[in-house]
């Protein structure tokens, strides 16, 4: 007899999902979007099949409408993500996240004598490469290169 | 360019530091006025660097202003643990611009970030010097009458050596042609090559000085550090090949003229001084007019 199909995390009424994720870097995602400190219903599944990524996660989280900026904060951690927003159980729009033009906080800076790796300073950096992410420090002007992101 | 900080030559925009040059040749016509009296200026030298915080000192000196700082961390409360973020704090209190050399990269814009008064960034570790680059430049248009289209020949660490880097980005709003002279090891990097590449602009690299020096406009020489190297073997093999003698600049141009960021050590040979084509000390006294220039202008001044 053949399997019904079953959604691994259930259907919301109304709210954002945020699909595709790398499975590793679901805690990430949810840090970097302050899901940890709302206190909307939210449900994820990890560790799902996915042909393309191979382990995906998944997080449906109610009542949560992203701005454009907001969600692009995720590109470095989950760049092939998928937003459905539901409205009345329904998809009525979808969105690929984009790599911005800055990035505030999130990454590290990769050179060990930049100032931001000695004193409390919230990390900025200018995008130089989309394709593959090369983000150039404001500070140390050094460039960090994707092999070496690392997520604060 | 009142309240400004200078943290990056890249700061300035080209009619700027045009500004700054022009401003500099005022001060170098007369460099003893009373522009700075009643403002205190801090110098605060994280690291020791004799000849850059005498250079300001005399800029300063010569011009009226008092000066309060120290000239190693290790007799300042930064021994006692205090961050850069509340030293810097507390001097904006007690002055009206910072000058500031600290080994850690990007400290000086995150202190012009904190500071309530300009700040000037003195070094930050191998990061940027850009009192430096704007005295190069001042030497440059005064010994070869302009700015574009010359040929600008560096020698020595150009992996490492700071100056070189942001003269090289200064230098390409001039249209500059470049020949780097260097050991494989300490070669020109290529995020350099690559913005020289994209705005079109022509470079060489050679291993050593052939006849083509005399093409030169300007011969910029820099140290080979031993401690560079990874195996003392190589240093010892070209640490005698990236000296300038006088005897190798017989057919070189007229308006050519040598400049060294200094301090030197043998890598410009002493028969080289006396070559009126050696203009490196006047470049480090250029540097007293170009810094009075820049401190004049961030604070409004002039």
């Amino acid at each position: 007899m053949k399997e019904p199909k079953q959604l691994s995390v259930s259907a919301i009424e109304n709210g954002t999902v945020i699909d595709h994720i790398p499975a590793s870097n679901l805690f990430k995602v949810i840090q970097i979007l302050g899901l940890d400190r709302i206190e909307n219903q939210i449900t994820f599944g990890t560790n799902l099949e996915s042909k393309k990524l191979g382990r995906k996660a998944i997080i449906k989280i109610s009542g949560i409408f992203f701005e454009d900026e907001d969600i692009n904060r995720i590109a470095l951690v989950a760049p092939d993500a998928k937003l459905n927003i539901i409205k009345d159980y329904e998809v009525i729009e979808k969105k690929v996240v984009v790599v911005p033009d800055r990035i505030v906080g999130i990454a590290k800076c990769m050179n060990p004598k930049c100032i931001t790796n000695f004193e409390s300073v919230t990390t900025r950096f200018i995008v130089v490469s989309k394709k593959n992410v090369a983000l150039k420090c404001l500070y140390c002007e050094k460039i960090t290169n994707q092999e070496n992101l690392e997520i604060i | 360019m009142k309240n400004r900080s200078l943290v990056s030559i890249d700061d300035f925009s080209t009619d700027e530091i045009l500004h700054i040059l022009d401003l500099t040749v005022e001060f170098e016509k007369s460099p003893t006025r009373k522009l700075l009296e009643g403002k205190v200026i801090a110098t605060l030298f994280f690291e020791p660097s004799t000849r850059t915080r005498l250079s300001f000192e005399s800029a300063i000196n010569r011009l009226g202003g008092k000066i309060i700082g120290f000239t190693d961390a290790s007799y300042s409360s930064v021994s006692k643990g205090e961050t850069l973020n509340d030293t810097i704090r507390i001097v904006s209190n007690y002055c009206d611009l910072i000058v500031m050399r600290h080994p850690i990269e990007g400290s000086a814009r995150f202190a012009s970030e904190i500071a309530t008064v300009p700040v000037i960034n003195a070094g930050d570790g191998a990061n940027q010097h850009p009192t430096q680059t704007l005295l190069d430049l001042y030497s440059i248009r005064k010994t070869q009458g302009k700015l574009d289209n010359l040929n600008i020949f560096m020698v020595g660490d150009l992996k490492y050596g700071r100056t070189v880097h942001s003269l090289v980005m200064a230098m390409s709003r001039w249209r500059a042609t470049f020949n780097f002279i260097s050991p494989e090891e300490l070669r020109m990097p290529e995020e350099f090559k690559l913005y020289l590449d994209n705005l079109g602009l022509k470079y060489y690299e050679h291993n050593d000085f052939t006849e083509i020096i005399s093409k030169a406009d300007i011969i910029y020489m820099t140290r080979v550090q031993k401690e560079r190297f990874s195996d003392p073997i190589e240093y010892e093999k070209v640490k005698n090949v990236y000296v300038l003698r006088n005897a190798m600049l017989k057919n070189t141009k007229e308006n050519m003229r040598i400049l060294h960021p200094l301090p030197r050590v043998n890598e410009i040979h002493q028969d080289v001084d006396l070559n009126p084509k050696a203009y490196y000390f006047e470049q480090a006294l250029n540097g007293v007019y170009t810094r009075q220039a820049i401190l004049c202008s961030l604070l409004g001044i002039k």
